[in-house]
């Protein structure tokens, strides 16, 4: 896929929305664009990280190690993003990912994501947005789990 | 075999002439008398041309008679051995006028020659024998630095050391031909002059004298201070060598805390202090010339004055007053030069002093320490004892304080106790960095003290907290500690042999021993193995026990070896490449790698490496400066590509000059992505400025070639701008056999083509493995490629063959091409190679991680079994796997005992507690 054609891509993805084609363009220039293989993990739990995934194509399943095992819990589809908090908050990776179907990721580096931050704040509203979903997610999980 | 090191003076001789005349008697005396010799010749060819131009051309000796002979050989003597004063040796041949003109002039051809030839032999002995003397000089400075004690080298900087042997006894060659010639000669030919004039005159030879003498009185009291200033001069330079060598040792402290003009104004001070000593050296000296010049005019003043009064009021003739002028005449020459001579000799002698005593420590070493062994050493037996030994320290302090220890070789000793306790200390003393200022060490029934190196160097190995590594191979430096002796001599043959023969012919006259750095000196016995063929697995099996085997292996993968001088690893490589391609037909491994393939276009590739499909061997094709070479050129104008290239290089420019505008100069991504540097960005746009609405042929030739440069490093796959399609690949095809096929003769050395089958020298192990480019995009390709090779390496049985490429990986100045913990496992492999009796280990492995530590105690207690290990640990926590453990504090023995005994002890309990 030509350079011409992420940008399009890109432009589709919700928290790029509103970035201007230029500054689209050289994300899509500097980041790597990675394929997973079906099976292949994008990062493991405990693992030190310092990027960010955007989800272009396919899925992944999110899985937590626990006591009692493996537990997936989320899967995530095109243009969902993971491994925000790692690099967030300097904290090693929560959980492992796991491409369910042959995946297409970008890949944004720590420093990259903080400054389309800066320059777009739109980015960063677009991931509270997503994050608040994913608490409010979380709360009903757990509202269920009290009840069961 | 038997070689021993003679014996050399145990202090260095302090005065230079005594040393010179000590080596070079002989050669002294026989240049002596050649120059005896020359004289004669000299002196007889003086004549040569007034009696060629008086009988040979104005005939005047043919005036009375026809023939005169020719070579008509006499010598003066006294008239009661032959009344006519003179007895003749040849009559000579009796000739006419043009014959003996013809006969004079040839005579005189052959004394210019003669003359000539003298005076190439003796500079040439003098030359020959100042350099052999020079060479034996600096051979006994340096072998005094091996023998310095271990305390010494705390206090002297090796840039000083090595500058006084390199340059600081440098003049000294040139004044060593001269050191008894020179004077014998001048001062002949002054006595000689002075002789005469004291036969013309006494009164006028006591004139001379007398000036002569306050000439000897006076200069040398000038030349006092010149001594004491080049003294100055001599230390302040070999401390700014030493100030110098400290900045580059130090660089990174100077510029973590700035202190770049600190030492600027360090070295300012420095050069301040030698101009001025430089430049009062200076106004002295031609003081002192000048003085000695007016001094040496003065005497026929007081010639013309006293003489003139004798003749006048005495009874002296007008003759002898010119004949003393003449022969004064001749006696300020020598005299000048002899006063030069001592010039230069005061110089020398103090450069010699100086550089002298700084290799006179105490306490050096006796020499019969470092005698070369004869053959293989006895085994180490017994018990190291140490009985009340004590070290102190320059400023009184006691790291250690009668401590007194015993562990029997083949027990495993551990030494705990806090920082600085004294278990550093203690492992120093038995490998004999320090020495003890009290007390016995023993091992067995020998005294450590007189133990030769050889013997506790084959036995005793020693690690310490940081390693030392020379700049060669790993494997060098682990087979460091197996040369002691040279084993298997060298064979030399036919003209190889003569020049060795020669070669130490000449070392023995400089005094220097025989030992060939040729021969092979490689222990392979002691190392466990039987030659040099099965050393290597010696090594393999030592650098899997200090775990850095998967390093080296690493090493070699990025290693390149010689396919000529190796051609069983490259075969075997080449079968690698064919196992590795045929798993890559698997589909989930085939898009990971794009192989080479010298019909299709490697989109993982840059345009100049696929122009080249090859691995450039020096800078001709380097990628960098590429686009500037006239043959690449040459083939894309072939194919007619250049303004395709140039339209290419356009477009690049300007999506880079969108892309990184906006960026900060400094921005990491210009290093990164940018084909264009942040500081030539506003050239690029400039030009593309200029370019809008108009042609590519329109700009100068300066900025086209800036924008034909920039193609040359672009990867489709990597940066995906779409200028690469189907159509452009073709072409670039066929430019790169339009390269290939027109190379020309002189650059085909510099390039090596890829070729699916054959081995490639200039590429790595790992890629002539691969031989293909690891695709980019794909989810941790270069660790699944790399954990595929090792697959494939272990499976064909050739991870050995590439551990040892790796051995072959240079460690760079003091090892620091390895990281920290990389050397230190060097230096712990360098000790277990030998097999020791007896491993002191000081902190040896502190710099590892608890786990990894722990491993290593692990490994290397057991591949010690059953040989003497004592080892410093920094965490007494480990002390559970040895026999017997002791307690260091203060410097004194705190406790002992068997580690399950010792739980019960509050110190090291404590210990335990702390970590």
């Amino acid at each position: 896929m030509s350079i011409h054609e992420e940008v399009e891509l890109l432009k589709t993805v919700p928290i790029f929305s509103k970035i201007e084609p230029a500054k689209l363009k050289l994300l899509a220039f500097t980041s790597e664009r990675l394929t997973f293989e079906p099976g292949q993990e994008v990062f493991h739990q405990g693992d030190v990280g310092d990027a960010m995934y955007v989800i272009l194509g396919g899925s992944a399943d999110v899985i937590i190690e626990s006591p009692a095992g493996p537990i997936k819990v989320a899967e995530l589809q095109r243009n969902g993003f993971v491994g925000e908090t790692a690099i967030l908050c300097d904290m090693p990776r929560n959980a492992t990912i796991r491409a369910h179907e042959r995946l297409t990721a970008l890949k944004i580096p720590k420093e990259m994501l903080f400054q389309l931050i800066d320059q777009f704040p739109q980015v960063a509203i677009e991931m509270m947005r997503e994050l608040a979903h994913r608490v409010e997610d979380m709360n009903v999980k757990l509202r269920e789990a009290r009840a069961a | 075999m038997v070689r021993c090191l003679r014996v050399i003076w145990r202090r260095m001789e302090k005065n230079l002439f005594k040393y010179i005349w000590r080596h070079s008697r002989h050669e002294q005396l026989i240049i002596l008398l050649l120059v005896v010799v020359a004289q004669v010749f000299y002196f007889a060819s003086l004549n040569l041309p007034k009696a060629i131009v008086n009988d040979g051309i104005e005939g005047k000796a043919f005036q009375n008679q026809a023939e005169v002979p020719f070579l008509r050989l006499s010598v003066p003597v006294p008239a009661f051995v032959s009344e006519s004063g003179s007895v003749t040796l040849f009559e000579g041949i009796p000739l006419t006028q043009w014959p003996y003109l013809v006969g004079m002039s040839c005579l005189f051809l052959v004394m210019v020659t003669v003359n000539g030839l003298f005076k190439k032999t003796i500079n040439t002995q003098k030359g020959r024998m100042g350099e052999r003397m020079l060479r034996r000089l600096r051979y006994e400075l340096y072998d005094r630095i091996l023998l310095f004690p271990s305390a010494h080298f705390r206090k002297v900087k090796a840039a000083e050391l090595s500058g006084m042997i390199k340059d600081e006894v440098e003049p000294l060659g040139g004044f060593i031909g001269d050191a008894y010639v020179q004077p014998a000669f001048l001062g002949g030919q002054a006595l000689t002059a002075l002789l005469f004039i004291m036969l013309q005159s006494v009164w006028l030879g006591m004139v001379v004298i007398a000036v002569l003498a306050v000439q000897a009185f006076i200069i040398p009291r000038l030349r006092r201070r010149i001594l004491v200033l080049s003294r100055q001069r001599q230390i302040t330079a070999r401390q700014l060598a030493g100030r110098i060598a400290e900045s580059v040792d130090g660089i990174h402290e100077l510029h973590t805390n700035a202190t770049t003009n600190y030492e600027r104004a360090d070295i300012v001070q420095r050069l301040g202090t030698i101009f001025k000593i430089r430049f009062e050296l200076f106004q002295r000296k031609f003081t002192a010339k000048f003085l000695n010049n007016l001094l040496a005019q003065t005497t026929p003043f007081m010639i013309y004055l006293i003489g003139g009064y004798l003749v006048l009021f005495g009874d002296m003739q007008i003759g002898s007053v010119v004949g003393v002028l003449l022969a004064y005449k001749d006696l300020p020459g020598p005299v000048k030069e002899l006063i030069d001579w001592d010039q230069q000799r005061q110089d020398v002698q103090q450069k010699y002093e100086q550089v002298a005593e700084q290799f006179e420590p105490d306490g050096m070493l006796a020499r019969e320490l470092q005698v070369v062994p004869d053959g293989p050493l006895a085994p180490l037996s017994g018990e190291v004892v140490l009985s009340n030994v004590t070290v102190a320290e320059d400023g009184g302090a006691k790291p250690i304080d009668g401590v007194s220890l015993a562990a029997p070789l083949g027990r495993r000793v551990a030494l705990v106790g806090p920082p600085g306790g004294g278990k550093e200390v203690v492992t120093q003393v038995i490998a004999r960095l320090v020495r003890p200022s009290g007390g016995t060490v023993r091992i067995g029934d020998a005294d450590l003290a007189n133990l030769p190196e050889a013997v506790s160097g084959a036995r005793i190995s020693y690690v310490g907290q940081d390693v030392y590594l020379f700049p060669v191979s790993v494997r060098d430096n682990i087979l460091y500690g197996l040369k002691r002796r040279p084993l298997k001599p060298a064979v030399y043959e036919g003209a190889a042999q003569r020049e060795w023969g020669r070669f130490f012919a000449e070392a023995r006259r400089a005094g220097n021993p025989e030992l060939d750095a040729g021969a092979d000196w490689i222990d392979y016995e002691a190392a466990g193995a039987s030659g040099a063929e099965d050393i290597d697995q010696r090594i393999i099996e030592v650098l899997r026990v200090v775990e850095i085997d998967e390093d080296i292996y690493q090493f070699g993968l990025r290693g390149t070896i010689d396919a000529k001088a190796r051609p069983a690893v490259a075969r075997s490589i080449l079968l690698a490449r064919d196992e590795l391609h045929a798993r890559l037909a698997d589909p989930a491994l085939s898009a990971l790698v794009e192989p080479f393939d010298r019909a299709r276009y490697n989109r993982n590739m840059s345009v100049a490496e696929n122009l080249l499909f090859g691995v450039p061997i020096d800078k001709t094709f380097d990628p960098d400066n590429i686009a500037a070479n006239p043959h690449i050129r040459a083939a894309l104008e072939r194919v007619g590509l250049t303004d395709d290239l140039l339209q290419m290089g356009a477009s690049i420019a300007e999506t880079m000059v969108e892309l990184f505008a906006d960026l900060p100069a400094g921005h990491p991504f210009f290093e990164q992505f940018s084909f264009i540097a942040a500081e030539d960005l506003p050239d690029f746009r400039t030009i593309l400025t200029r370019l809008a609405g108009r042609s590519l042929a329109d700009l100068d030739a300066a900025a086209r070639a800036r924008l034909a440069a920039l193609p040359f490093r672009y990867i489709e796959a990597r940066h995906r701008l779409g200028l690469i399609d189907t159509a452009m690949e073709e072409r670039l095809l066929a430019a790169r056999r339009a390269f290939a096929e027109n190379l020309p003769a002189e650059d085909a050395d510099a390039i090596e083509f890829y070729d699916r089958h054959s081995y490639n020298s200039a590429a790595t192990l790992q890629d002539n493995i691969l031989f293909g480019r690891i695709v980019y995009g794909q989810a941790q390709g270069p660790q699944r490629i790399s954990a595929l090779i090792a697959e494939v390496l272990e499976g064909l049985g050739l991870r050995t063959a590439v551990i040892e490429v790796g051995l072959d990986y240079n460690v760079g100045v003091a090892g620091k091409r390895l990281s920290a913990a990389q050397r230190q496992k060097v230096g712990l492999a360098r000790a277990l190679v030998k097999r020791p009796d007896l491993l002191v280990l000081n902190e040896a492995t502190a710099l590892f991680d608890n786990a990894a530590q722990q491993r290593l105690l692990d490994t290397i207690l057991e591949a010690c079994k059953g040989r003497g290990v004592i080892w410093a640990l920094s965490r007494a926590n480990l002390a559970d796997r040895f026999d017997q453990v002791i307690v260091l504090q203060g410097g004194r023995v705190a406790a002992r005992g068997a580690p399950e005994e010792l739980s019960a002890d509050k110190t090291f309990a404590d210990l335990l507690a702390a970590g």
